[in-house]
């Protein structure tokens, strides 16, 4: 009696004989539509344009003046609100002029959360209510060493975070910037996680020259620079000035934001502007100011160390950059 | 009478951003722009030369030969304007002139700064690597040089566009800050260019011993023809 062995494979698993034929054909196929596809990539936008300006707001009443106001030539509207990183409405700078424009910012809805006695979700009239308008023209120093000059128009975040109360435990706070897919084509992109978090030590968030902007140009901020809240920090690169805020979370341990997650070895949690600290790929010892040629030397805490270089006495800047 | 006109073509580029440069047609940032469209130009360019050869096969459209070289010295154009951006704006726009910008001074402290930077950042590196690949590829373009070099030597020598490519996509994938479509993109062109290459390679080989069999008139060998299948 003759018994047989059991086949190795079964049958099931023996790739039919027209698919294995046509498995070049396959191939053949993929990587043609693969290569077509790419080819089409790199050849799309081959010629740059100009981007349009952000179209005017309504004017801020009673804005006031203040001391901590740089005294240098402002940048132009059109440079500030054509040039954006802002990756919610795509990556290239000049995406955001045109993806942001018909970005809703009313009704707004911020809400506080964590470590405060006062947990609420705040209208943003509500968040405005009596607080009286400052313009800040500050320099704004980008990672990428581009600077501009901005005037402002915001108020301290210390009044709000005042309001909510934070217990003893809050010793960070973190933003979150406003998730939404239908409104925001860039972050149907997986090129960062979603939504965009930022955060700052309490004593920074506590600090005079730390506003929350609601203005440009004595205007309502343009949907392009973060409308209609986003933070000012202006002795740290801007990735860390948050923009559309909808969240204000009382943390006790330090935030992860949103860069650092995503290159560890290039972005950190505190970010200041520091000349000696330079990225990986290129220096932050210059930079560029927009609208001119030769580069500026770029200044420790960009130029704010007077009034904020205490707050690190001690720690070691090249660790914690 | 297609030859000028490619050539014309391929200066619309350089032309383009000239005249968006002086109507204000750049973005707020326009050195920033020059740098970065002067670099994917390089790399479209440098595709185009090596898409030359995948097309002559597989359409048999061997005239295309004639556009190569030209195809190739625009990449050089290009990426020599990408690299002199980058001297200028980035490396000379930084430094300090103690003797005034007409200086000797300007001129150490400027080779003194490319060369630290050169040597610092490996993307930097990268970049200088590829454009430097590419300086020996445009000097022995002549046909003076074909000649003098011989077909062979000269195929072997501009084989160093197949690294000039690759390491011109590095550069690019490194550039990015966290979007890396685009990257990818050139990625899978020159990467489907070069896979081209091996397949013919390996096509080639696959019939050469046959070839041989028909004309050194020796008796056919066992493995040669087991292989010739």
């Amino acid at each position: 009696m003759l018994i047989k062995p059991p086949a190795d494979i079964r049958s099931s698993e023996i790739t039919d004989k027209k698919l294995y034929l046509n498995r070049r054909e396959f191939i053949r196929a993929t990587t043609g539509t693969a290569a077509a596809v790419a080819t089409g990539v790199i050849g799309a936008g081959a010629f740059l344009r100009a981007a349009t300006p952000a179209p005017h707001g309504r004017r801020l009443e009673n804005v006031g003046k203040s001391a901590f106001s740089a005294d240098e030539k402002v940048n132009k509207w059109e440079e500030i609100t054509t040039y954006n990183n802002y990756y919610e409405f795509g990556t290239d700078k000049d995406s955001p002029s045109m993806l942001a424009r018909n970005f809703k910012t009313e009704p707004w809805t911020v809400t506080v959360d964590g470590e405060c006695n006062k947990k609420a979700a705040w209208h943003l009239e509500d968040v405005l209510k009596g607080q009286a308008l400052e313009e800040r023209i500050y320099r704004h120093r980008c990672v990428e060493a581009w600077s501009m000059i901005i005037p402002w128009v915001g108020f301290p975040l210390s009044d709000f975070i005042k309001k909510c109360e934070p217990t003893p435990k809050a010793k960070f706070i973190e933003f979150t910037t406003l998730y939404d897919p239908k409104q925001m084509p860039g972050v149907r992109s997986p090129v960062l996680r979603w939504p965009y978090v930022e955060g700052l030590r309490l004593d920074e968030a506590m600090h005079p020259l730390t506003i929350l902007a609601v203005g440009l140009y004595g205007e309502v901020i343009p949907n392009q620079d973060g409308a209609p809240l986003r933070l000012v920090v202006p002795w740290k690169y801007g990735f860390k000035h948050i923009k559309s805020i909808v969240k204000i979370k009382f943390v006790e341990k330090q935030p992860l934001n949103t860069w650092q997650e995503s290159a560890p070895q290039e972005y950190g949690f505190y970010s200041n502007v520091n000349p000696t600290v330079d990225h990986p790929r290129w220096t932050q010892a210059s930079e560029r100011r927009i609208g001119e040629f030769l580069r500026r030397k770029t200044l420790m805490f960009n130029g704010y160390g007077d009034q904020v270089a205490g707050m690190y006495s001690g720690m070691d800047l090249k660790r914690n950059y | 009478m297609l030859k000028p006109l490619v050539f014309i073509a391929s200066l619309g580029p350089f032309a383009w951003l000239i005249w968006a440069g002086l109507t204000g047609n750049l973005s707020a940032n326009p050195l920033s722009d020059v740098t970065n469209e002067t670099g994917v130009w390089t790399l479209r360019f440098l595709c185009i030369t090596l898409a030359i050869t995948p097309l002559r096969k597989l359409t048999g459209w061997n005239a295309a030969i004639r556009f190569r070289r030209v195809a190739g010295l625009f990449a050089f154009f290009y990426g020599t304007l990408h690299f002199l951006t980058y001297v200028i704006a980035d490396r000379f726009a930084a430094l300090d002139f103690p003797d005034g910008m007409v200086a000797w001074t300007t001129v150490r402290n400027l080779a003194k700064s490319v060369g630290e930077d050169v040597y610092k950042r490996p993307f930097i590196t990268v970049g200088f690597t590829t454009w430097t690949s590419m300086v020996p590829l445009a000097l022995t373009s002549t046909s003076g040089m074909i000649r003098r070099l011989g077909g062979r030597r000269w195929n072997l020598l501009h084989r160093l566009v197949y690294l000039t490519a690759s390491l011109g996509v590095v550069h690019y994938w490194w550039l990015v800050k966290a979007d890396v479509s685009r990257p990818i993109a050139y990625g899978i062109v020159v990467g489907s260019l070069l896979a081209f290459r091996i397949w013919l390679a390996r096509a080639r080989a696959a019939v050469a011993p046959t070839r041989r069999l028909h004309t050194d008139g020796s008796s056919p060998k066992r493995e040669a023809v087991g292989r010739a299948k």
